[in-house]
């Protein structure tokens, strides 16, 4: 008895084996994602990265598939965690072409692992349509390697952004000219205060206050006292996620009373509206979508759906609309690398943040840079060219 | 003035940090890689309660710190007495389980990471002011301080006045002796090994109420708690409560009348600075 169910399971698994083994080597495609699940920015992949991967995966199949030169591919999803380190996230993508022989390769999260692996993607000849790198050099990136394209913007725009709805809140007469500025001192924090700094005084504001603090800092207080005493009418801080989320708990318990109250990553997340609730109105942050769009909209429901959180307020998006121009150009051209960066040059794309639209620098020129929260939604302000923006509202007390 | 409480505020908090640290390393031997994962873990289960069921992280702690001691002493059972019960030397159980418990990490990081995923945890509790001495500082921060005073004190009066606490005092300065006393070595250090963890947990549920954390930060409490740890001297209660209140003072000092930005070079240079003149730590025994 126990040989002949021992034999009848072999035959069936045997049987179930055989059957599958042809069905995934014709029908599905291995596509490849690398990016952090431990380490510094794990916490910003789990928000803007790896759901998309997940949602967009999911919204193929459930449409049959992608059609790949007219035969209909499913897609099945091998996720490397690369720790935040550019030389595992190097690794990965070898593994990914030598080792698995993924079909379709994402690229990767942040700026940093983005440029890190910009020579591996075009060893490979991989399109790397990158949508968390915020980058200046996009014309030297894109003569060096013309594989990469990129999305999300410049670091100059994004700190010109804010530069420029403090001023219009000025202009407006909303607010006076005194300015507080803090960035956390890394890469990202330096580059964007270093172009806002200038800006400001050019501007004909008045630096009050201008600070840099060590990347996990585990009490800001003493920032935001000299802050408040330098009483500022505005305050911006070019932060990181933890600290977005201490310099505003602390601006509330220190009652800093600003017009204009700017934070830098992590503003749009979900998650910050989640903490902070109402309180945060009026609350400015980089990046922003057309919130009342109704391809946002669709998307966020969807994104809700399938992944269970919701998708935040900037890059979000711009990872699932880059994953939507590939999508479209492998049906357009099939799976030819060459064939499909030519493709994504010339063509101009409808996503779910609107059209996206390469120059010849292989670069996005259209895109976010300040967003504000207002009832309850974070909509963009400030952008350079994309459609949907809202006026700027002055920000009102604490609540 | 204004320094001095921020600085304390800050100084509490990293005594929550490091004191589980300081009895697992200090008393059972143990260094304990992992010990930042606790306190992550901790910091889970208040802001789990917390945002499924608005139980207050103050409440937390009493359900956090029993499942943790549990949990740190199965952890000993499982995985550490082995290695001490094979061990030669202090020398070679420092390493064994400094490998040890640095592949726990990376479990427990993975562990959390299938469990609560890899998102921000942050939540708001107590966010509000209180006032001393004409400032403003945020309760929450206030709450953890006095819980820190309320652990280490019961923790000190423990050690120093019960006779479990010189059990464990015992197995701390000389293990090969205790056990000639008729202490049960392997019972105590697993004992002091739990309650390190329960500590630690605690410390985890008391800090998330004003630290944003996610699944792979605890590494950077592991560092913290290690050199206030080390500071303080090993396996000394007194050395890292004023280890950890030094070190919060200096960066609030620096931070306000300095730089922000020189936080943490001041706060190794202290170290660098102890280690120089007394490699021992603030109150440890030198070693024979």
């Amino acid at each position: 008895m126990k040989r002949r169910t021992f034999a009848q399971i072999a035959a069936l698994a045997l049987a179930t084996g055989f059957a599958a083994v042809p069905a995934s080597a014709q029908d599905t495609l291995k596509v490849g994602a690398v990016a952090p699940k431990t380490g510094p920015l794990a916490g910003g992949a789990a928000v803007s990265y790896w759901p998309n991967v997940k949602l967009w995966v999911e919204t193929v199949n459930a449409r049959g598939g992608l059609n790949v030169d007219g035969k209909q591919m499913m897609l099945e999803v091998i996720e490397y965690d690369d720790q935040t380190n550019p030389g595992e996230t190097i690794k990965a993508v070898q593994r990914l072409v030598e080792q698995d022989q993924a079909d379709i390769i994402l690229p990767p999260y942040s700026t940093g692992l983005n440029l890190a692996s910009a020579p591996i993607y075009h060893r490979y000849g991989i399109p790397m349509i990158t949508s968390t790198a915020t980058t200046d050099k996009a014309d030297e990136l894109s003569a060096q390697f013309p594989n990469v394209f990129i999305s999300l913007g410049g670091a100059q725009p994004i700190a010109l952004g804010a530069v420029e709805v403090l001023t219009e809140l000025r202009d407006r007469g909303d607010i006076g000219n005194k300015v507080a500025i803090v960035n956390v001192a890394d890469a990202f924090g330096i580059e964007l205060a270093n172009v806002a700094k200038p800006a400001f005084a050019d501007a004909g504001f008045e630096l009050v206050y201008e600070s840099s603090y060590p990347l996990g800092s585990q009490d800001l207080s003493p920032v935001m006292k000299a802050v408040k005493s330098a009483d500022p009418d505005a305050f911006v801080a070019f932060s990181y996620p933890p600290d977005t989320f201490a310099l505003t708990e602390q601006a509330q318990i220190e009652d800093l009373q600003v017009g204009a109250f700017y934070t830098a990553v992590a503003t749009a997340f979900p998650s910050y509206a989640g903490r902070f609730g109402e309180s945060i109105e009026g609350v400015l942050g980089i990046g922003g979508v057309n919130a009342d769009d109704e391809a946002f909209q669709t998307y966020a429901a969807r994104h809700e759906e399938v992944t269970g959180a919701k998708p935040d307020y900037w890059a979000s998006a711009m990872v699932y609309s880059t994953f939507e121009v590939l999508e479209q150009s492998i049906e357009a051209v099939g799976l030819d690398n060459a064939a499909i960066i030519e493709h994504i040059k010339a063509n101009a794309f409808d996503t779910v943040i609107g059209t996206l639209d390469f120059d010849e620098n292989n670069n996005n020129p259209s895109f976010w840079t300040v967003g504000q929260w207002q009832d309850g939604v974070f909509k963009g302000v400030a952008s350079t060219g994309r459609e949907g923006a809202v006026d700027v509202v002055v920000k009102g007390p604490w609540k | 003035m204004d320094i001095i409480v921020t600085g304390l505020l800050l100084g509490g908090t990293y005594a929550l940090i490091a004191m589980g640290l300081n009895l697992q390393y200090g008393m059972a031997r143990i260094m304990n890689l992992a010990n930042g994962e606790m306190l992550v873990a901790g910091g889970f289960a208040a802001f789990w309660f917390w945002t499924a069921a608005q139980v207050s992280p103050l409440l937390t702690v009493f359900i956090v710190a029993p499942v943790a001691f549990a949990a740190n002493w199965l952890i000993y059972i499982v995985f550490l007495r082995p290695l001490v019960k094979r061990a030669r030397s202090r020398g070679q159980l420092e390493v064994d389980s400094i490998l040890t418990t640095f592949g726990l990490s990376f479990v427990s990081v993975g562990l959390m990471l299938a469990v609560f995923g890899g998102d921000y945890f942050s939540y708001s509790y107590l966010s509000f002011p209180v006032h001393i001495l004409g400032d403003s500082y945020g309760a929450n921060r206030v709450a953890a301080f006095v819980s820190a005073v309320i652990i280490c004190g019961a923790l000190w009066l423990w050690l120093d006045r019960s006779r479990a606490g010189l059990t464990i005092r015992a197995i701390a300065v000389a293990p090969d002796s205790a056990r000639l006393v008729g202490i049960d070595v392997g019972k105590m250090a697993a004992l002091a090994f739990a309650l390190g963890g329960a500590v630690t947990a605690t410390g985890g549920a008391l800090i998330s109420t004003f630290l944003t954390l996610d699944a792979s930060t605890g590494v950077m409490f592991t560092l913290k708690a290690l050199i206030i740890v080390i500071m303080g001297g090993v396996g000394d209660i007194r050395g890292t409560i004023i280890a950890a209140l030094a070190l919060g003072l200096l960066e609030t000092f620096v931070a306000t009348l300095i730089d922000p930005g020189l936080t943490l070079a001041a706060a190794y240079l202290l170290f660098v600075v102890i280690l120089l003149v007394r490699p021992q730590g603030l109150f440890g025994r030198r070693t024979t």
